[in-house]
């Protein structure tokens, strides 16, 4: 319709080489055999200034800034009304002898190392027999990650109707072979298992989709040379297969310890009925993660600083963590 | 069925991948039950009294009350209007989502401009951060600004999404040719038209991918809903459901068929979508590594 005027390509020699202001330019192709300035002033380039700047005002304001905000925070005594009182690193020594931070270090490592390992072996296992098949293909893509797309608050839920120590699926099930029903949320190891199932449960099928992608990318005809060698399935799995699949898998443990390690809707959300209690995280705290044990410092204690350090010090030890991991998952590549 | 079963092995090869092929299958088919096995069992409880849900052993049919639960459930709740904020935010998050991030993942790919590399450095850092870090200022940010309670609250922060400018950033540089802008450039195009005539069209199923990917993030998002929503009348869909399983333990069947109008429309709309979506979650990841 509005299709570009004559003149349109009138201007691009003059625009080119000309003299004239600078506009945009690719990346990759400078105009050649110009008179052109080597260095041109910050304001030429306004449009991809302007361009990225929506995004780079809100991350400045709601990413940027308030990470560093936290860390200060961190060194102050404040409930967020009063005024701020500068307390060095008093917080985090209050931190070093707080047993409950202790507990829900542990808890969340207990419940990650609980949700993560047998997510990834499943994953992985389950992504190998979907290469191996041929039909169905799509729906058993699709059936497996749907569990992914289900909010945390709705599948919490379910898993607390279904662990339910009295009137839940499980201890029924049980009851009907005869075994006495099992306090699955009230037990601290037991709680521990049912938060873990549930995370298990969400979050294999995106693995295995993120390694069935993976799979589909090496080439048949390693395959095929390592069958004509005489290696067997098992043999080519483990010699082949997940050496070739280690960077993606090293990306999904990197992913999973973040993701594994925040854990803080599904207990918040399984004991809320306890709610009563000033204490979160269900009998005995024993599901009480770090987050949740900073969601309840800062925002139901009003203790922003101490919230601030609980959070920095689990930021540390995520940091810990993922290069632990690289670590063991990146060390056989140079044995 | 014998004869069939007798024939097959006759054709050599075959009959060696056979019976793997079927374990295969019967393993994945398992592990299909267990992943939708509680939309069943939700549906079940949704649809049968709390009392057939208590026996033991429990009833494990589809029952006529899931009408009257739902009942229930409009009359505890301020359910659907807990679900207009929600689609309303969510929408308003992902159009500008989409717009910002592409926006910008255009520039970063196709452009040369100073301080490049440290803008987008600086992003890639902060996309591997816990997002806990920020909370808490944020917070505090909101109240500053008096928006604590209030749904432009929820979408602010959620828009500067790096994730999004990153995989759109991968994809742009692979999938717009940069010899299809310079001749558009040379036809007269300016910045903005290259990036809304040439790039987005080009860009659509990196585009739809994170349209999905925004969307059901921000329609199951719960912290910062629960932390940033301090009125209790003025919620989103997850608060508003988490808050009917703290009130109402003892009426299961209620509680589940909340669980079940909340969960469902999402389940349905991805089973649409599903199969772009996924090609596009994949091809994100391994591109990533």
């Amino acid at each position: 319709m509005s299709s570009p005027p004559v003149t349109g390509s009138a201007e691009v020699p003059q625009r080119l080489g000309g003299p004239g202001p600078a506009r945009f330019r690719p990346r990759r192709t400078p105009p050649t055999g110009t008179a052109r300035p080597r260095r041109r002033g910050l304001l030429s380039y306004w449009r991809q200034y302007l361009a990225i700047s929506p995004f780079y005002l809100i991350f400045a304001a709601f990413s940027f800034f308030p990470v560093f905000y936290s860390l200060y925070l961190a060194f102050q005594r404040w409930d967020g009304m009063g005024t701020m009182q500068f307390v060095g690193l008093q917080q985090f020594r209050f931190l070093w002898d707080d047993p409950v931070f202790w507990l829900s270090i542990r808890n969340t490592l207990v419940i990650w190392v609980l949700s993560t390992v047998p997510t990834l072996f499943g994953a992985l296992m389950l992504a190998t027999l979907l290469h191996s098949v041929r039909r169905f293909k799509g729906f058993y893509r699709i059936a497996l990650y749907v569990p992914n797309v289900t909010s945390i608050v709705a599948v919490a839920i379910f898993f607390g109707a279904v662990f339910s120590n009295n009137f839940g699926l499980v201890n029924a099930i049980l009851g009907v072979v005869g075994i006495s029903p099992i306090p699955w949320l009230s037990n601290p190891w037991l709680i521990k298992v049912v938060i873990s199932l549930l995370m298990t449960w969400q979050w294999t099928g995106y693995n295995m989709i993120i390694y069935l992608a993976g799979l589909q990318a090496i080439p048949n005809s390693i395959y095929e040379a390592a069958k004509m060698d005489g290696a067997g399935p098992i043999r080519t799995f483990f010699q082949i297969t997940i050496p070739i699949m280690r960077p993606i898998i090293l990306f999904t443990v990197i992913i999973s310890t973040i993701n594994g390690l925040q854990s803080f809707s599904e207990p918040q959300v399984l004991f809320a009925n306890n709610a009563a209690n000033a204490n979160l995280g269900g009998p005995g705290q024993a599901g009480l993660t770090t987050l949740l044990y900073f969601y309840q410092s800062a925002f139901l204690n009003n203790d922003y600083g101490y919230g601030a350090a609980i959070v920095w010090a689990f930021f540390v030890l995520i940091i810990i963590l993922v290069a632990v991991n690289w670590r063991i998952t990146t060390r056989g590549r140079k044995a | 069925m014998t004869a069939v079963d007798t024939a097959r092995p006759a054709t050599g090869g075959r009959r060696l991948r056979r019976p793997r092929g079927l374990a295969a299958h019967m393993i994945l088919v398992v592990a299909v039950l267990i992943s939708v096995f509680p939309f069943a069992w939700t549906i079940i409880m949704a649809t049968n009294t709390t009392q057939d849900i208590y026996k033991s052993p429990p009833k494990f049919t589809f029952g006529s009350h899931l009408l009257e639960n739902i009942r229930h459930v409009l009359n505890t709740i301020d359910f659907f209007g807990s679900m207009l904020n929600t689609v309303m935010v969510a929408t308003v998050t992902t159009v500008l989502v989409l717009f910002i991030d592409s926006l910008a993942a255009f520039t970063f790919a196709k452009f040369d401009f100073p301080g490049r590399k440290l803008l987008f450095g600086t992003l890639l850092l902060f996309m591997m951060l816990p997002l806990q870090l920020a909370i808490l200022p944020q917070f505090i940010l909101m109240s500053k600004i008096g928006w604590v309670g209030m749904l432009k609250a929820l979408a602010l922060p959620s828009l500067a999404n790096a994730f999004g400018i990153f995989w759109l950033h991968q994809y742009i540089q692979n999938g717009v040719p940069d010899e299809l802008l310079d001749a558009a450039r040379i036809d007269g195009a300016g910045f903005f038209r290259q990036y809304w005539n040439i790039a987005l069209p080009m860009i659509r199923p990196a585009l739809s991918f994170l349209a999905i990917y925004a969307f059901v993030n921000c329609w199951n998002d719960y912290v910062w809903p629960l932390v940033v929503l301090t009125n209790p009348g003025h919620v989103t869909l997850q608060v508003e459901l988490a808050q009917l399983n703290v009130g109402h333990t003892t009426d299961y069947s209620m509680v589940m068929a909340g669980v079940l109008m909340a969960a469902l429309p999402l389940v349905i709309v991805f089973s649409i979508f599903a199969r772009g979506f996924i090609a596009g979650a994949t091809e994100g990841a391994v591109q990533g590594t």
